[in-house]
């Protein structure tokens, strides 16, 4: 397999991974950032909104400490990996998953918002459960926030460079990404390469975005049947 | 006899409730009162949505709500709720959103069965259809359905035709008298129009700035005098009403109500069929003598008697009445201008005949 397929490759695991491991992690955030009345919920909105706004190489600066040989997370990380995170793929997962968090919450979150109080108390006097509600009547009702949250989750961890480059380095099939590879080929004045890789990149920056628009058009309850 | 017992007492946002009653659990319970007197808070503490430390609930000997000691979720509560608006689930089919809570009742047998619901409310055209190109009387009335599906103990309605237009408003109140009629589900039934009280319910709760006035049956509380209702410029009294005869020549029909007989337009039912009946204020005038046939065109002159009165504005009366010789019937108000008091030289307990202008048959035989 040449270089530029594993680039790809690897990247496209990581983004896969990245976003299963966020709708998981990022959905109960959502929710509770949704609909928590505590007057401290906004601290922890701001928390998870942070990566939006830090530059990546601080984050990534950061989370190479943290994770380090001699933290106790790190010590921690390394017990439950086999292996210590910097320099690893598991590294770069739980980096991305920190990146790319704010993409998967904030658009759950307005869609929870959106849905109100209504549709779950009417699903509440019909005998409806908590989960019960949540599973048939806020996920449905939130489709279109999950698709977005999903696809823009995907899209920015394909896109991340800095992170990936303070605490995963550029090892070929383990961290040597898409952005990664685009810059060893510039820095090796391979230019074909670089077009190649760069080009798709802008291809696919814009299909994500038309996606999102038009499916988040199509997935609007209040505008009719999807 | 089965019955609510309620006490919800607290501070919400800048609003003190404090409201307690109780009412059987049977026919049709209006909670009555002007916009933001509470009622619909004590609907949605009944069905748990609203919770307030300082509460009792008990419905048919279940307790609901004790204070703080036990407090039933809203979904282990037997309750159907139809709300202001439909609020059908618009990711599901007029079909799903039916059985929505009837799939959701676990072992006990449906009282309330599918097909009767459909037949009922009239949803048979809707089944297949999606809930965004339901008008808004098809919407509410799939809401009903859906709260019915529930098995509901008790069925709680807040305003449910407040958000409809008059067209839509007359297409759902025969459904609502159908319910009333061919179910034995109690219903809480909030409403701020009394016309609507009048068409559909037997006990009447009546609320003011967060706390309960009165409660007692309808035709009681609308000619109680110490009550603001008869005071109102459309107060009426509303009767049960029994078919006598059937005039099919004139098209016209006799019916007994306590303590005399009315002649009412139309045709009532067959001989035996029970009607409630509407007689405004505004109707009923009074007279000293009875009158001969053939003396007056007004079919309805009733003997009756004061049983008190008061001066409602600055020229007219409004007079209590009780029908029947000896005045035991069914209550009557009528509105007359002060002249005609002073003239008449009426007075509390005197016997006078009620002229009854207008008879409105409320629902339907």
């Amino acid at each position: 397999m040449d270089a530029m397929t594993q680039a790809i490759q690897l990247t496209v695991t990581l983004a896969l991974v990245t976003t299963g491991i966020l709708m998981l992690v990022g959905t109960p955030i959502a929710w509770w950032l949704a609909r928590s009345k505590a007057w401290w919920k906004e601290i922890l909105g701001a928390v998870v909104t942070l990566p939006l706004v830090l530059p990546p190489t601080v984050l990534g600066f950061y989370l190479l400490i943290a994770f380090g040989p001699n933290s106790p997370l790190g010590q921690a990380a390394t017990a439950v990996f086999g292996q210590a995170l910097p320099f690893s793929f598991e590294g770069l997962v739980v980096a991305s998953v920190i990146y790319s968090l704010p993409f998967a919450v904030q658009p759950l979150r307005n869609a929870f918002e959106a849905i109100g109080d209504r549709p779950l108390e009417v699903a509440a006097t019909l005998r409806a459960s908590p989960l019960d509600r949540f599973v048939t009547v806020a996920i449905p009702l939130a489709r279109g926030g999950f698709l977005t949250g999903a696809v823009l989750s995907f899209a920015h961890t394909v896109g991340e460079f800095g992170v990936v480059l303070m605490i995963g380095g550029s090892i070929p099939g383990e961290t040597k990404v898409l952005s990664i590879a685009i810059y060893d080929y510039v820095e090796t004045l391979q230019w074909g390469k670089a077009h190649i890789l760069a080009g798709g990149m802008v291809v696919f920056s814009f299909l994500v975005i038309l996606t999102v628009g038009l499916a988040g058009k199509r997935l609007d309850w209040r505008r009719g049947p999807g | 006899m089965s019955i609510i017992t309620a006490l919800f007492r607290g501070r919400l946002g800048g609003f003190s409730l404090d409201a307690r009653f109780d009412v059987p659990a049977r026919g049709v319970t209006a909670l009555f009162g002007p916009s933001g007197c509470g009622k619909t808070t004590v609907l949605r503490c009944v069905a748990g949505l609203t919770r307030l430390s300082d509460a009792a609930l008990r419905v048919d000997g279940d307790v609901w709500q004790d204070g703080r000691r036990r407090f039933v979720p809203p979904h282990r509560r037997p309750v159907g709720y139809v709300f202001q608006e439909a609020s059908l689930f618009p990711h599901l089919s007029v079909t799903d959103n039916l059985r929505y809570g009837q799939k959701r009742v676990r072992g006990e047998t449906d009282r309330v069965a599918f097909d009767d619901v459909v037949a009922l409310l009239g949803l048979a055209r809707l089944l297949d259809r999606p809930t965004a190109v339901l008008s808004g009387g098809e919407r509410q009335r799939v809401a009903i359905g859906r709260a019915l599906l529930s098995q509901p103990r008790l069925l709680l309605m807040d305003e449910p035709l407040s958000a409809l237009d008059r067209a839509s408003k007359e297409d759902i109140l025969p459904y609502l008298e159908r319910l009333h009629d061919t179910l034995e589900i109690p219903v809480l039934y909030v409403s701020h129009d009394i016309a609507e009280v009048e068409r559909l319910a037997d006990t009447l709760v009546l609320m003011e700035a967060g706390r309960v006035r009165a409660v007692g049956p309808l035709a009681d509380l609308l000619a109680d005098p110490t009550l603001p209702l008869a005071r109102l410029p459309e107060a009426a009294e509303v009767m049960e009403a029994e078919v006598v005869a059937v005039d099919a020549a004139y098209g016209l029909s006799t019916v007994a109500v306590p303590g005399g007989r009315l002649v009412v337009p139309g045709v009532a039912g067959d001989p035996g069929t029970r009607r409630r009946l509407r007689i405004l204020a505004a109707d009923v005038s009074l007279r000293r003598t009875a009158t001969a046939e053939g003396e007056s065109s007004i079919l309805n002159v009733l003997p009756a008697r004061i049983t008190g009165a008061e001066p409602a504005g600055n020229h007219l009366m409004t007079v209590f009445l009780a029908l029947g010789d000896d005045g035991t019937g069914a209550p009557l108000l009528a509105r007359i201008t002060r002249k005609s008091w002073d003239l008449l030289g009426l007075a509390p307990s005197q016997p006078v005949y009620a002229m009854i202008k207008g008879v409105a048959l409320l629902d339907r035989g």
